[in-house]
């Protein structure tokens, strides 16, 4: 088959087809449209509970053009290892996908995440991170961000907001010595597909994280999900790179670092944030770039100006429609 | 045919050596462990070609099993008491999945106040996970079963998973002579499994997603009637079975000098042998003792029970299990069988987390039995052999 270097050379067939229910303009249900379609038809989607599993096929309907399984929330890592071990067995040469959501991967998903990795199943693992728990109503995971509201991590009287940092699994993941680890961003296409691309070719396990904006879970306006994934590369909320091998490499870096406020102010889910929590944010922002990019961060972002008017984004998803 | 003297968790090995099963996910667990270690072993030696998957918990040796079946392979697992507990989740996704998964339980008793010894309490709660339960008596029984179990649940019309019980070191650690049938054997009792629906891109199809109530319902009902339909096949493979090795077990259940028997008691699992030695003893004094031994707890032989029972003025049940404020689960089943037919049904409670039950425990059951077949008052649920109060 051709190689997909570019959005031009990817397939035009769907595998995740129209007449799915996702909300208008999900990040998760697009990640997950554009990783199937590049996947292709010779491949087994695992999905554990999620939106996808709610949005992507309820009997008798299915969106789904490749076989596809559903069991349970925690078992990502072993279901795809069983169905793979059969088609192994079966003599089918088939990529085996599970796709699952920050919480499935992060929290109650994570020992079978790990188990798969160490024993390098030739799986790939897909994380669609959209920073909480959302099939249930938007509950904190450890992939919600500092500061951000959730329903339980509320903005109350004396605390106000998510009180941790983002757990870093992508991290967590490599160091199992897998073969490969990418993270990915939608705005970033031409990233995007070299990343889904290199996984479908790669054998043992590949793991990809992908952030993928909620429109009520964000609180955010349908059409900015795109935008909002640009800025969130642009301030270092999220850093695209990839593991091959060990070898880690950035494979975009923004040409300067853009406040984070200019992320935080599309999104109903910060707009209550503080000053001096958008201040710790911040810090711990640049200590990321740092750390990812290798040099000092320049200093203006992590200056902090007052905020009171950017950070308005009344919340409300159909603003505007 | 070749007679080894080995453990039943080793017969439980050869058993799915001879199988042919294919995947193999596991974890270690006492009294279960030596079933996966065997496993192991007959792999690395090549003497059988399947995969050994080391999961890392028995939440994800069922997840994989599920992939595994769903993917079109015979799959193969074992397990007990606290590995059974973490499971729970995923006996739930397999059997609606009609995924004729094998897996072996070796009994022990479950959860605080541990212990590593035999108690039917780990399996017998799960019997409402859609699960086929067979207890066995012997580690001829346990190796024979696993062939049979695999039989049974690919049978077209039936496609569901299989728990074989074994009780925990009784029957796991304790070595026997075991016929060990020839491949050939087994390979035509046990043909090549060959699913109804596959994870196949050549052919693609969705498996279990999520299911409105306008569907849930029927889905339901063909599982309930998958249950039903394994009456049959159980007792055709048992059959068929006795052809080819000479061993017959009986089916759903099997009765033991039960045509004239007076008073009867019935129970599952390795408590069936000394149960069949006081009835000959019983016999040999000149009362009318018969004895069942139950073999499946799903399907529940109710109707069959009812016309073995026709006869008796009293039944006991054997419960091996703990059961707070009332009746063990074995006793449940069967009074429940036996609404309406006249019997008196008394409960049985011994071998608590894995206590020996000696034939004068066993007698004392008996004599209870007896007593109320005269029509003697006695109490409905005894437990045998407490320390302390009871009376
Ligand atoms: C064992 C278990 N606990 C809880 C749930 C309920 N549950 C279903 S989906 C879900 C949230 C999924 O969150 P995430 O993995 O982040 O995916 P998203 O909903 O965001 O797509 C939860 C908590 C479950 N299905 N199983
Ligand atoms: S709740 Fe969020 S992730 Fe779920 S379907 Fe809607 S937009 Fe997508």
């Amino acid at each position: 088959m051709t190689r997909m270097t570019s959005m031009k050379d990817v397939p035009r067939e769907d595998m995740l087809t129209h007449g799915h229910g996702a909300c208008p303009g999900c990040g998760y249900a697009a990640t997950a449209k554009n990783i199937a379609k590049m996947l292709g038809p010779n491949t087994v989607v695992y999905v554990p509970a999620s939106c996808l599993v709610v949005f992507g096929a309820l009997y008798p309907y299915s969106s789904w053009k490749t076989p596809y399984m559903f069991t349970a929330f925690e078992n990502t890592g072993a279901v795809t290892t069983g169905i793979k071990a059969a088609l192994r067995r079966r003599h089918l040469d088939a990529t085996v996908v599970g796709m699952a959501g920050d919480g499935g991967t992060f929290d109650i998903g994570l020992q079978a995440l790990s188990g798969a990795a160490e024993r390098n199943e030739d799986v790939i693992y897909v994380c669609l991170d959209n920073e909480a728990f959302m099939n249930t109503g938007i509950q904190r995971s450890s992939a919600t961000p500092f500061g951000a509201w959730t329903t339980t991590t509320p903005v109350g009287l004396e605390v106000k907001g998510n009180r941790r940092f983002k757990k870093d699994i992508a991290r967590i993941v490599a160091d199992h010595d897998v073969p490969y680890v990418a993270t990915l961003s939608v705005a970033h296409f031409t990233d995007f597909v070299r990343k889904v691309q290199k996984a479908k070719e790669v054998r043992g396990f590949r793991f990809l994280h992908c952030l993928t904006p909620c429109i009520p879970g964000w609180r955010i306006e349908p059409s900015k999900g795109v935008s909002i994934n640009r800025l969130a590369v642009d301030t270092g909320m999220w850093t695209l790179y990839e593991v091959e091998n060990g070898v880690p490499k950035v494979t975009y870096k923004p040409k300067a670092m853009t406040p984070v406020t200019e992320y935080l102010k599309l999104q109903g889910r910060f707009k209550h944030m503080s000053e001096a929590d958008v201040r710790q944010l911040q810090a711990w922002l640049c200590a990321k770039w740092r750390a990812h990019y290798g040099e000092e961060a320049p200093s203006p972002p992590c200056v902090m100006p007052g905020h009171e008017e950017v950070l308005a984004h009344d919340g409300d998803p159909l603003y505007g429609i | 045919m070749a007679v080894k003297t080995i453990t039943g968790d080793q017969a439980v090995a050869y058993g799915a050596m001879l199988a042919r099963a294919e995947v193999v996910p596991g974890f270690p667990i006492t009294p279960q462990t030596v079933i996966i270690e065997q496993i192991s072993e007959f792999i690395n030696d090549g003497l059988m070609d399947a995969d050994f998957i080391p999961a890392e918990s028995e939440h994800s040796v069922m997840s994989v099993a599920v992939g595994a079946s769903a993917g079109g392979v015979r799959t193969f697992t074992a397990t007990s008491s606290q590995g059974l507990a973490l499971m729970y989740e995923m006996l739930f996704a397999a059997a609606p999945t009609r995924l004729p998964v094998v897996m072996a339980v070796a009994n022990r008793s479950l959860g605080a106040a541990s212990g590593i010894w035999t108690e039917h309490n780990d399996s017998v709660p799960v019997r409402e996970s859609g699960w086929l339960q067979v207890y066995v008596e012997d580690n001829q029984e346990a190796l024979d079963m696993i062939i049979q179990a695999f039989r049974i649940a690919e049978d077209r019309r039936v496609m569901l998973p299989i728990m074989v019980c074994l009780d925990g070191f009784i029957l796991s650690h304790v070595v026997e002579g075991v016929d060990i049938p020839e491949q050939a054997v087994v390979d035509r009792f046990l043909p090549r499994f060959a699913p109804v629906n596959v994870l196949d891109p050549r052919d693609p199809i969705m498996m279990n997603p999520v299911t409105p109530p306008e569907f849930a319902t029927e889905l339901r009902y063909q599982q309930d009637r998958a249950v039903e339909a394994a009456r049959t096949v159980i007792g055709e493979a048992d059959e068929e079975f006795a052809a080819l090795t000479g061993r017959r077990y009986g089916g759903l259940f099997e009765a033991y000098r039960l045509e004239d028997a007076e008073f009867a008691l019935i129970g599952l699992g390795t408590w069936a042998g000394i149960a069949r030695e006081v009835v000959d003893q019983l016999r040999a004094e000149g009362k009318k003792a018969g004895l069942i031994k139950l073999r499946y707890m799903r399907p529940f032989p109710g109707q069959e029970l009812r016309q073995a029972t026709l006869n008796l003025k009293a039944l006991g049940t054997f419960d091996r299990s703990a059961a707070f404020n009332g009746y063990g689960p074995v006793f449940t089943e069967v009074r429940n069988a036996l609404y309406g037919s006249g019997i008196t049904v008394t409960d049985h409670l011994a071998g608590i987390g894995g206590r020996d039950i000696t034939a004068e425990m066993v007698r004392d059951m008996y004599g209870l039995v007896e007593r109320s077949a005269r029509g003697e008052k006695v109490r409905d649920c005894t437990w045998h052999a407490l320390r302390g109060e009871m009376e």
